[in-house]
Protein backbone atom coordinates (compact mmCIF):
# COMPACT_ATOMS: atom_id res chain seq x y z
CA UNK A 1 0.00 0.00 0.00
CA UNK A 2 1.66 2.79 -1.29
CA UNK A 3 2.24 5.97 1.41
CA UNK A 4 2.86 8.46 -0.97
CA UNK A 5 0.82 11.63 -1.44
CA UNK A 6 -0.03 11.64 -4.99
CA UNK A 7 -0.59 14.67 -7.53
CA UNK A 8 -4.25 14.69 -9.65
CA UNK A 9 -1.61 13.92 -12.24
CA UNK A 10 0.12 10.74 -10.71
CA UNK A 11 -3.53 9.72 -9.81
CA UNK A 12 -5.44 9.76 -12.81
CA UNK A 13 -2.69 7.40 -14.48
CA UNK A 14 -3.13 5.43 -11.29
CA UNK A 15 -7.18 5.14 -12.34
CA UNK A 16 -6.60 4.68 -16.14
CA UNK A 17 -3.93 1.75 -15.52
CA UNK A 18 -6.43 0.22 -12.84
CA UNK A 19 -9.40 0.40 -15.57
CA UNK A 20 -7.38 -0.49 -18.35
CA UNK A 21 -7.15 -3.68 -16.01
CA UNK A 22 -10.22 -4.16 -15.33
CA UNK A 23 -11.76 -3.51 -18.51
CA UNK A 24 -9.34 -6.14 -20.24
CA UNK A 25 -10.86 -8.44 -17.23
CA UNK A 26 -14.50 -7.89 -18.07
CA UNK A 27 -15.12 -6.49 -14.51
CA UNK A 28 -16.36 -2.84 -16.16
CA UNK A 29 -16.70 -1.61 -19.65
CA UNK A 30 -16.72 2.16 -20.67
CA UNK A 31 -20.70 1.83 -21.10
CA UNK A 32 -21.15 0.56 -17.68
CA UNK A 33 -19.33 3.33 -16.31
CA UNK A 34 -20.86 6.26 -18.32
CA UNK A 35 -23.90 5.36 -17.57
CA UNK A 36 -23.51 4.57 -13.92
CA UNK A 37 -21.98 8.13 -13.84
CA UNK A 38 -24.96 9.47 -15.76
CA UNK A 39 -27.45 8.16 -13.45
CA UNK A 40 -26.03 10.09 -10.41
CA UNK A 41 -25.30 13.38 -12.59
CA UNK A 42 -28.57 13.52 -14.01
CA UNK A 43 -31.37 11.02 -12.06
CA UNK A 44 -30.44 10.30 -8.53
CA UNK A 45 -30.03 13.31 -6.22
CA UNK A 46 -31.90 16.02 -3.91
CA UNK A 47 -34.29 16.51 -5.98
CA UNK A 48 -36.06 12.83 -5.29
CA UNK A 49 -35.54 13.62 -1.43
CA UNK A 50 -37.28 16.74 -1.66
CA UNK A 51 -40.46 15.21 -3.63
CA UNK A 52 -41.10 12.86 -0.64
CA UNK A 53 -40.55 15.93 1.84
CA UNK A 54 -43.14 18.21 -0.19
CA UNK A 55 -45.46 15.16 -0.46
CA UNK A 56 -45.17 14.81 3.86
CA UNK A 57 -45.58 18.43 3.98
CA UNK A 58 -48.81 18.38 1.90
CA UNK A 59 -50.52 14.96 2.74
CA UNK A 60 -50.51 13.88 6.93
CA UNK A 61 -51.64 10.59 5.85
CA UNK A 62 -48.29 10.20 3.66
CA UNK A 63 -46.12 11.83 6.30
CA UNK A 64 -47.30 9.50 8.47
CA UNK A 65 -46.18 6.53 6.16
CA UNK A 66 -42.67 7.88 5.96
CA UNK A 67 -42.29 8.10 9.76
CA UNK A 68 -43.30 4.83 10.50
CA UNK A 69 -41.62 3.02 7.55
CA UNK A 70 -39.50 5.18 5.60
CA UNK A 71 -37.88 2.60 2.94
CA UNK A 72 -41.62 1.49 2.18
CA UNK A 73 -43.01 5.16 1.89
CA UNK A 74 -40.32 6.76 -0.19
CA UNK A 75 -41.24 3.40 -2.41
CA UNK A 76 -44.42 4.67 -3.36
CA UNK A 77 -43.04 7.55 -5.03
CA UNK A 78 -40.25 5.14 -6.82
CA UNK A 79 -37.38 6.44 -4.44
CA UNK A 80 -35.25 3.67 -3.34
CA UNK A 81 -32.31 1.90 -3.89
CA UNK A 82 -28.62 1.84 -3.33
CA UNK A 83 -27.51 3.13 0.16
CA UNK A 84 -30.70 3.37 0.74
CA UNK A 85 -31.70 0.31 1.52
CA UNK A 86 -32.90 1.13 4.78
CA UNK A 87 -34.30 4.87 5.21
CA UNK A 88 -34.96 6.27 8.40
CA UNK A 89 -36.59 9.90 8.04
CA UNK A 90 -35.60 12.28 11.22
CA UNK A 91 -38.76 15.05 11.33
CA UNK A 92 -37.57 18.03 12.74
CA UNK A 93 -39.75 19.81 15.14
CA UNK A 94 -40.01 22.97 16.48
CA UNK A 95 -38.12 21.43 19.79
CA UNK A 96 -35.93 18.93 17.82
CA UNK A 97 -33.37 19.16 15.20
CA UNK A 98 -31.71 16.82 13.48
CA UNK A 99 -28.19 16.27 11.73
CA UNK A 100 -26.53 13.76 9.96
CA UNK A 101 -23.02 12.37 9.92
CA UNK A 102 -20.90 9.10 9.09
CA UNK A 103 -18.13 9.79 10.91
CA UNK A 104 -16.31 5.91 10.15
CA UNK A 105 -16.25 6.66 6.65
CA UNK A 106 -18.59 8.31 4.69
CA UNK A 107 -22.23 6.57 4.55
CA UNK A 108 -25.25 8.54 3.11
CA UNK A 109 -28.71 8.19 2.06
CA UNK A 110 -27.70 7.94 -2.22
CA UNK A 111 -31.72 7.16 -2.93
CA UNK A 112 -32.90 10.38 -1.82
CA UNK A 113 -29.88 13.10 -1.65
CA UNK A 114 -27.64 11.48 -4.81
CA UNK A 115 -24.12 11.28 -3.97
CA UNK A 116 -22.62 13.51 -1.15
CA UNK A 117 -20.40 16.69 -0.99
CA UNK A 118 -17.05 16.86 -0.54
CA UNK A 119 -17.53 18.53 2.96
CA UNK A 120 -19.56 15.68 4.19
CA UNK A 121 -17.04 12.71 3.24
CA UNK A 122 -13.49 14.85 4.21
CA UNK A 123 -12.47 14.33 7.79
CA UNK A 124 -13.58 18.05 9.22
CA UNK A 125 -17.17 17.52 9.56
CA UNK A 126 -16.60 13.71 10.59
CA UNK A 127 -14.42 14.76 13.42
CA UNK A 128 -16.19 18.28 14.35
CA UNK A 129 -20.44 17.33 14.05
CA UNK A 130 -20.91 14.87 17.25
CA UNK A 131 -18.58 16.54 19.43
CA UNK A 132 -19.87 20.56 18.64
CA UNK A 133 -23.06 20.64 16.23
CA UNK A 134 -24.29 23.73 16.79
CA UNK A 135 -20.41 25.33 16.60
CA UNK A 136 -19.87 23.58 13.38
CA UNK A 137 -23.59 24.89 12.10
CA UNK A 138 -23.13 28.14 12.90
CA UNK A 139 -19.57 28.58 11.78
CA UNK A 140 -19.39 26.46 8.53
CA UNK A 141 -22.93 26.76 7.69
CA UNK A 142 -23.97 29.89 9.15
CA UNK A 143 -27.23 28.28 10.98
CA UNK A 144 -28.00 29.18 14.54
CA UNK A 145 -30.30 26.77 16.22
CA UNK A 146 -31.29 28.34 19.04
CA UNK A 147 -30.16 26.47 22.37
CA UNK A 148 -34.08 25.63 23.49
CA UNK A 149 -34.06 23.35 20.42
CA UNK A 150 -32.11 19.99 21.18
CA UNK A 151 -29.57 18.98 18.50
CA UNK A 152 -29.45 15.52 17.72
CA UNK A 153 -26.42 13.82 15.56
CA UNK A 154 -26.98 10.39 13.91
CA UNK A 155 -23.80 9.36 13.32
CA UNK A 156 -24.64 6.32 10.44
CA UNK A 157 -22.63 3.52 11.95
CA UNK A 158 -25.03 0.48 10.63
CA UNK A 159 -26.45 0.44 6.69
CA UNK A 160 -29.59 2.20 8.11
CA UNK A 161 -29.37 5.64 6.15
CA UNK A 162 -31.07 8.29 8.21
CA UNK A 163 -32.16 11.86 6.62
CA UNK A 164 -34.14 14.81 7.79
CA UNK A 165 -37.18 15.70 7.65
CA UNK A 166 -37.43 19.65 7.44
CA UNK A 167 -40.33 21.96 8.98
CA UNK A 168 -42.69 23.10 6.30
CA UNK A 169 -42.16 27.17 6.77
CA UNK A 170 -44.09 29.40 8.09
CA UNK A 171 -46.36 31.73 5.86
CA UNK A 172 -46.54 28.83 2.17
CA UNK A 173 -50.43 28.02 3.09
CA UNK A 174 -51.75 27.00 -0.07
CA UNK A 175 -48.35 27.27 -2.07
CA UNK A 176 -48.22 25.10 -5.46
CA UNK A 177 -46.25 21.71 -5.32
CA UNK A 178 -43.58 23.14 -7.75
CA UNK A 179 -43.11 26.50 -5.37
CA UNK A 180 -42.85 24.38 -1.77
CA UNK A 181 -40.20 21.74 -3.99
CA UNK A 182 -37.82 25.20 -4.71
CA UNK A 183 -37.55 25.47 -0.59
CA UNK A 184 -35.98 21.95 -0.29
CA UNK A 185 -32.02 22.16 -0.12
CA UNK A 186 -30.13 19.33 0.19
CA UNK A 187 -28.83 21.14 3.48
CA UNK A 188 -32.36 21.09 4.86
CA UNK A 189 -31.97 17.44 4.15
CA UNK A 190 -28.39 16.94 5.63
CA UNK A 191 -29.68 19.05 8.57
CA UNK A 192 -26.94 21.53 8.36
CA UNK A 193 -29.04 24.12 6.99
CA UNK A 194 -32.76 25.86 7.18
CA UNK A 195 -35.24 25.92 3.90
CA UNK A 196 -34.80 28.49 1.67
CA UNK A 197 -36.76 31.30 3.03
CA UNK A 198 -40.35 31.83 1.70
CA UNK A 199 -40.31 34.60 0.55
CA UNK B 1 -9.43 -1.64 14.34
CA UNK B 2 -7.88 1.90 16.10
CA UNK B 3 -7.34 3.76 12.78
CA UNK B 4 -7.37 7.58 11.95
CA UNK B 5 -10.47 7.15 9.64
CA UNK B 6 -12.40 6.88 13.14
CA UNK B 7 -12.78 10.62 13.44
CA UNK B 8 -15.38 11.22 15.48
CA UNK B 9 -14.29 13.82 18.49
CA UNK B 10 -10.87 14.61 17.20
CA UNK B 11 -9.76 17.63 17.69
CA UNK B 12 -7.37 19.65 15.47
CA UNK B 13 -7.62 18.88 11.84
CA UNK B 14 -9.09 22.30 10.37
CA UNK B 15 -13.05 24.12 9.89
CA UNK B 16 -15.13 22.50 7.77
CA UNK B 17 -14.95 24.15 4.54
CA UNK B 18 -17.99 24.30 1.66
CA UNK B 19 -17.77 25.82 -1.05
CA UNK B 20 -20.37 27.45 -2.87
CA UNK B 21 -20.90 24.87 -5.33
CA UNK B 22 -19.24 21.79 -6.60
CA UNK B 23 -19.57 19.75 -9.71
CA UNK B 24 -20.56 15.74 -8.71
CA UNK B 25 -16.96 14.61 -9.89
CA UNK B 26 -14.01 16.95 -9.92
CA UNK B 27 -12.09 14.69 -12.46
CA UNK B 28 -12.47 13.03 -14.96
CA UNK B 29 -10.64 10.17 -13.10
CA UNK B 30 -13.17 10.15 -10.31
CA UNK B 31 -16.02 9.19 -12.86
CA UNK B 32 -14.04 5.90 -13.64
CA UNK B 33 -13.48 5.02 -9.88
CA UNK B 34 -16.71 5.42 -8.56
CA UNK B 35 -18.71 2.59 -10.56
CA UNK B 36 -15.38 0.67 -9.41
CA UNK B 37 -17.85 -0.06 -6.20
CA UNK B 38 -20.28 -1.60 -7.82
CA UNK B 39 -18.36 -3.63 -10.67
CA UNK B 40 -15.84 -5.00 -8.51
CA UNK B 41 -18.51 -5.81 -5.60
CA UNK B 42 -20.21 -7.95 -8.66
CA UNK B 43 -17.00 -9.78 -9.52
CA UNK B 44 -16.40 -10.54 -5.61
CA UNK B 45 -13.93 -8.62 -4.80
CA UNK B 46 -15.19 -7.78 -1.67
CA UNK B 47 -18.71 -7.32 0.32
CA UNK B 48 -19.33 -3.20 1.53
CA UNK B 49 -17.54 -4.12 4.91
CA UNK B 50 -14.66 -5.35 3.33
CA UNK B 51 -14.72 -2.72 0.88
CA UNK B 52 -14.97 -0.28 3.68
CA UNK B 53 -12.00 -2.25 5.98
CA UNK B 54 -9.47 -2.19 3.18
CA UNK B 55 -10.08 1.96 3.36
CA UNK B 56 -9.41 1.64 6.96
CA UNK B 57 -5.83 0.01 6.23
CA UNK B 58 -4.58 3.04 3.85
CA UNK B 59 -1.86 4.92 5.01
CA UNK B 60 -2.83 7.39 7.52
CA UNK B 61 -1.27 10.29 5.86
CA UNK B 62 -2.63 9.38 2.62
CA UNK B 63 -6.26 8.92 4.22
CA UNK B 64 -5.90 12.25 5.88
CA UNK B 65 -4.64 13.96 2.47
CA UNK B 66 -5.84 12.25 -0.66
CA UNK B 67 -8.86 13.46 -2.37
CA UNK B 68 -12.34 10.96 -1.39
CA UNK B 69 -12.25 8.43 -4.20
CA UNK B 70 -8.48 7.58 -4.02
CA UNK B 71 -9.79 5.83 -1.17
CA UNK B 72 -11.83 3.66 -3.24
CA UNK B 73 -8.79 2.68 -5.44
CA UNK B 74 -6.36 1.75 -2.02
CA UNK B 75 -9.58 -0.88 -1.55
CA UNK B 76 -10.05 -1.89 -5.26
CA UNK B 77 -5.99 -2.74 -5.39
CA UNK B 78 -6.08 -4.16 -1.73
CA UNK B 79 -8.61 -6.83 -2.34
CA UNK B 80 -7.73 -6.95 -6.11
CA UNK B 81 -3.69 -8.07 -4.99
CA UNK B 82 -5.23 -10.22 -2.48
CA UNK B 83 -7.07 -12.27 -4.40
CA UNK B 84 -4.91 -12.90 -6.99
CA UNK B 85 -7.01 -10.65 -9.47
CA UNK B 86 -4.83 -7.64 -9.43
CA UNK B 87 -0.61 -8.24 -10.40
CA UNK B 88 0.56 -5.19 -8.70
CA UNK B 89 3.55 -5.14 -10.78
CA UNK B 90 1.50 -5.00 -13.97
CA UNK B 91 -0.57 -2.12 -12.36
CA UNK B 92 2.67 0.23 -11.63
CA UNK B 93 4.24 -0.86 -15.55
CA UNK B 94 0.64 0.69 -16.60
CA UNK B 95 0.84 3.57 -13.89
CA UNK B 96 3.76 4.63 -15.47
CA UNK B 97 2.35 4.12 -19.31
CA UNK B 98 -0.25 6.28 -19.03
CA UNK B 99 1.85 8.77 -16.54
CA UNK B 100 3.81 9.30 -19.87
CA UNK B 101 0.64 9.06 -22.24
CA UNK B 102 -2.20 10.51 -20.40
CA UNK B 103 -4.09 10.69 -23.19
CA UNK B 104 -3.13 7.01 -24.34
CA UNK B 105 -6.81 5.31 -25.11
CA UNK B 106 -7.98 2.35 -22.89
CA UNK B 107 -7.88 -1.13 -24.42
CA UNK B 108 -10.57 -1.75 -26.92
CA UNK B 109 -13.17 -3.97 -25.61
CA UNK B 110 -16.99 -4.95 -26.59
CA UNK B 111 -19.69 -3.10 -24.55
CA UNK B 112 -21.98 -6.18 -22.31
CA UNK B 113 -25.34 -5.95 -21.66
CA UNK B 114 -25.45 -7.79 -18.93
CA UNK B 115 -23.02 -5.59 -17.16
CA UNK B 116 -25.28 -2.59 -18.37
CA UNK B 117 -29.08 -4.52 -16.86
CA UNK B 118 -26.71 -5.15 -13.49
CA UNK B 119 -26.21 -1.34 -13.48
CA UNK B 120 -29.90 -0.63 -14.03
CA UNK B 121 -31.05 -3.35 -11.87
CA UNK B 122 -28.84 -2.42 -8.77
CA UNK B 123 -29.22 1.22 -7.79
CA UNK B 124 -32.89 1.13 -7.56
CA UNK B 125 -32.82 -2.45 -5.85
CA UNK B 126 -29.73 -1.84 -3.61
CA UNK B 127 -28.28 -4.73 -1.83
CA UNK B 128 -30.04 -4.80 1.70
CA UNK B 129 -27.91 -5.90 4.57
CA UNK B 130 -31.24 -7.24 6.58
CA UNK B 131 -31.04 -10.77 7.25
CA UNK B 132 -33.20 -13.57 8.85
CA UNK B 133 -31.85 -14.87 12.00
CA UNK B 134 -33.14 -17.19 14.57
CA UNK B 135 -30.91 -15.13 17.30
CA UNK B 136 -33.48 -13.93 19.88
CA UNK B 137 -32.87 -9.80 20.46
CA UNK B 138 -31.02 -9.25 23.76
CA UNK B 139 -31.76 -6.01 24.56
CA UNK B 140 -34.95 -4.06 23.79
CA UNK B 141 -36.16 -0.50 23.20
CA UNK B 142 -35.66 1.30 26.30
CA UNK B 143 -32.76 -0.53 27.61
CA UNK B 144 -30.25 1.26 29.59
CA UNK B 145 -26.64 -0.05 28.23
CA UNK B 146 -22.84 0.14 27.76
CA UNK B 147 -21.29 0.11 24.85
CA UNK B 148 -18.10 -2.46 25.43
CA UNK B 149 -14.51 -1.89 25.71
CA UNK B 150 -13.67 -4.25 22.97
CA UNK B 151 -10.47 -2.84 20.60
CA UNK B 152 -10.92 -5.69 17.76
CA UNK B 153 -7.88 -5.51 15.29
CA UNK B 154 -9.39 -6.26 11.99
CA UNK B 155 -12.57 -4.11 10.96
CA UNK B 156 -15.55 -3.06 13.30
CA UNK B 157 -17.74 -0.60 13.50
CA UNK B 158 -16.86 0.30 17.36
CA UNK B 159 -15.99 3.92 16.79
CA UNK B 160 -14.14 4.95 19.95
CA UNK B 161 -16.26 7.94 20.97
CA UNK B 162 -18.96 5.89 22.00
CA UNK B 163 -16.85 2.92 23.62
CA UNK B 164 -17.64 1.79 28.07
CA UNK B 165 -20.08 5.03 27.30
CA UNK B 166 -23.88 4.27 29.00
CA UNK B 167 -27.23 5.47 26.46
CA UNK B 168 -30.59 4.07 26.33
CA UNK B 169 -31.43 2.36 22.65
CA UNK B 170 -34.36 3.88 21.38
CA UNK B 171 -35.12 1.72 17.78
CA UNK B 172 -34.76 -1.74 17.40
CA UNK B 173 -33.93 -2.60 13.29
CA UNK B 174 -34.00 -6.53 13.36
CA UNK B 175 -31.07 -8.60 11.92
CA UNK B 176 -28.66 -7.72 9.80
CA UNK B 177 -24.86 -8.89 8.41
CA UNK B 178 -22.67 -8.03 11.05
CA UNK B 179 -19.41 -5.98 10.34
CA UNK B 180 -16.91 -7.53 12.86
CA UNK B 181 -17.29 -10.78 10.80
CA UNK B 182 -18.47 -9.71 6.97
CA UNK B 183 -16.04 -7.00 6.90
CA UNK B 184 -12.91 -9.65 7.76
CA UNK B 185 -14.14 -12.06 5.43
CA UNK B 186 -15.68 -14.55 8.00
CA UNK B 187 -19.40 -14.47 6.64
CA UNK B 188 -22.28 -12.52 7.61
CA UNK B 189 -23.05 -14.04 10.98
CA UNK B 190 -26.45 -11.32 11.04
CA UNK B 191 -27.29 -9.82 14.62
CA UNK B 192 -29.80 -7.14 15.93
CA UNK B 193 -28.87 -3.98 15.21
CA UNK B 194 -29.88 -0.82 17.62
CA UNK B 195 -30.14 2.88 17.67
CA UNK B 196 -28.57 3.95 21.02
CA UNK B 197 -28.87 7.24 22.36
CA UNK B 198 -25.89 8.84 23.99
CA UNK B 199 -25.94 12.32 26.20
CA UNK B 200 -23.40 14.93 24.54
CA UNK B 201 -22.40 15.26 28.39
CA UNK B 202 -21.90 11.44 28.37
CA UNK B 203 -19.69 11.49 25.21
CA UNK B 204 -17.75 14.60 25.87
CA UNK B 205 -18.13 15.18 29.93
CA UNK B 206 -20.71 18.16 31.06
CA UNK B 207 -17.40 20.40 31.05
CA UNK B 208 -16.98 20.30 27.39
CA UNK B 209 -19.89 19.23 26.46
CA UNK B 210 -22.69 21.60 24.03
CA UNK B 211 -25.83 21.74 25.84
CA UNK B 212 -29.52 20.08 24.94
CA UNK B 213 -27.85 17.76 22.55
CA UNK B 214 -27.20 13.90 22.09
CA UNK B 215 -25.67 11.66 19.37
CA UNK B 216 -27.69 8.79 18.09
CA UNK B 217 -25.12 5.53 16.59
CA UNK B 218 -25.82 2.20 15.55
CA UNK B 219 -25.15 -1.20 17.16
CA UNK B 220 -25.21 -4.56 16.89
CA UNK B 221 -26.17 -6.61 19.29
CA UNK B 222 -22.50 -7.98 20.37
CA UNK B 223 -21.51 -4.95 21.42
CA UNK B 224 -23.66 -3.89 24.58
CA UNK B 225 -24.04 -5.25 28.18
CA UNK B 226 -27.07 -4.01 29.71
CA UNK B 227 -26.88 -1.68 32.25
CA UNK B 228 -31.00 -1.33 33.31
CA UNK B 229 -33.54 -3.09 31.46
CA UNK B 230 -36.14 -0.83 30.09
CA UNK B 231 -38.61 0.55 32.77
CA UNK B 232 -42.03 -1.50 33.12
CA UNK B 233 -39.79 -4.31 30.55
CA UNK B 234 -41.30 -7.49 31.61
CA UNK B 235 -37.79 -9.10 32.41
CA UNK B 236 -36.53 -7.12 35.89
CA UNK B 237 -34.17 -9.52 35.43
CA UNK B 238 -30.92 -9.14 33.12
CA UNK B 239 -32.26 -9.89 29.31
CA UNK B 240 -29.33 -12.13 28.66
CA UNK B 241 -30.07 -15.60 27.60
CA UNK B 242 -28.10 -16.51 30.42
CA UNK B 243 -29.98 -14.11 32.55
CA UNK B 244 -33.58 -15.78 31.47
CA UNK B 245 -32.80 -19.15 32.11
CA UNK B 246 -31.33 -18.64 35.20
Amino acid sequence: MSDKIRTQEEIAARVKALESMLIEQGVMTTQAIDRMVEIYEHEVGPQLGAKAVVKAWTDPAFRERLLADTTEACQELGIGGLQGEDLVALENTDTVHNVIVCTLCSCYPWPVLGLPPNWYKDPQYRAAITREPRKVLREAFSFEVPESVEVRVWDSSSEMRYWVLPQRPAGTEGWTEEQLLALVTRESMIGVGPVAEAA
Amino acid sequence: MNGVFDLAGTDGVGPVVVPDDEPIFRAEWEKAVFPMFAMCFRAGFFGVDQFRHGIEQIDPAVYLRSPYYEHWVHTVEHFGAKLGKLDLAELDRRTEHYLANPDAPLPAHEDDPELLAFVEAVVPAGAPAGRPSDKVARFAVGDVVRIDRSSPKGHTRRARYVRGAVGEIVLHHGPMIYPDSAGNGLGEDPEHVYTVRFSNAELWGEEHAEPNGAVYFDVWDPYLELVTPAAGSAAAAPATPEGASA
